[in-house]
């Protein structure tokens, strides 16, 4: 007896598990996003601390982390400008500039992320 | 299966994940995204589970990582990958035991919990726990290469599964 791979009751199993995870992920996607606000400031963290705070208001150009990445802020948002890692995956992700908004390189330990107004620790 | 055969079929499996991994180290579509992985090596840790059972699979998918790291990688992959190793064993065992789902529904949740655990590993040595925004579209990669895993793993299950009890 062989046992049927396609088409077995377990398939409307895994179906219904595939979907219900699909459905968590997406409404977990959508709560975060719909909760993004305009942002104020990016902090820059390396190794996990926080390093600098920049405003999103003014424009400008930042060397972090002694040279490894190039952050510029420019109409109210903030993008990495160039790394010096090989897959430069940080300068992909693009701009942003919501609260929450987060741009890593994982190869340099940077995080730049975007914060609001009123969550000022260091001096912008 | 004496343990002689155990030993042999064991390291086969493990030389065959090792493989696997190493091809989609090499095909650039599948990096394009940090973390986004389809998982190939898991074909192989899915057969185990099915198999030669928990332990198997656990030796398959830890054995894998480790040889990996070590040869492939670097330390902080090693601590990511075990950390999502460990989760997706965790929940692959569980997800078999419950008896409910297929190969592809264990492989699925294998996909997830080996992205999520990775995430989590990464927040906690990174101390940012930000990062767990990268998850939502981890899962859905993970689901998707869940799928195919699972399609794969359960055809070569049927087609030469039974002859490892031979063995």
């Amino acid at each position: 007896m062989q046992k049927k791979i396609f088409g077995n009751k377990k398939m409307i199993a895994d179906i219904i598990l595939i979907a219900a995870v699909l459905i968590i992920a997406l409404s977990v996607f959508l709560i975060v996003e719909l909760s993004r606000k305009e942002g104020a400031f990016v902090r820059v963290s390396v190794n996990g601390e926080r390093v600098a705070e920049y405003s999103l208001s003014v424009d400008g150009e930042y060397s972090l982390n002694g040279g490894t990445n190039i952050l510029v802020i420019e109409n109210g948002e903030a993008y990495i400008k160039w790394a010096d890692c090989p897959r430069q995956i940080c300068v992909k992700d693009g701009k942003i500039s919501r609260t929450g908004e987060r741009i890593t390189c994982l190869e340099n330990r940077v995080v730049v992320e975007v914060f609001g107004k009123g969550d000022e620790i260091l001096e912008v | 299966m004496n343990n002689t055969k155990k030993l042999t079929t064991l390291s086969l499996l493990i030389s065959v994940a090792m493989v696997l991994s190493y091809i989609e180290s090499l095909i650039p579509a599948f990096v394009a995204v940090p973390g986004v992985k389809v998982g190939l090596s898991n074909i192989a840790t899915v057969f185990a589970l099915y198999t030669l059972g928990a332990p198997g699979a656990v030796a398959v998918s830890v054995i894998r990582v480790f040889l990996s790291s070590l040869l492939f990688g670097n330390f902080a992959m090693m601590i990511y990958s075990l950390a999502g190793a460990a989760l997706a064993l965790t929940f692959m065992i569980l997800i078999k035991a419950t008896g409910l789902f297929s190969e592809v529904g264990v492989s699925v949740i294998g996909g997830i919990m080996h992205n999520a655990g990775q995430i989590i590993a990464a927040a906690f040595m990174m101390e940012n726990s930000g990062i767990v925004s990268y998850l939502v579209p981890l899962v859905i990669s993970g689901t998707i290469a869940g799928v195919a895993v699972g399609l794969i793993s359960a055809l070569l299950i049927k087609r030469i599964g039974g002859h490892m009890k031979n063995i």
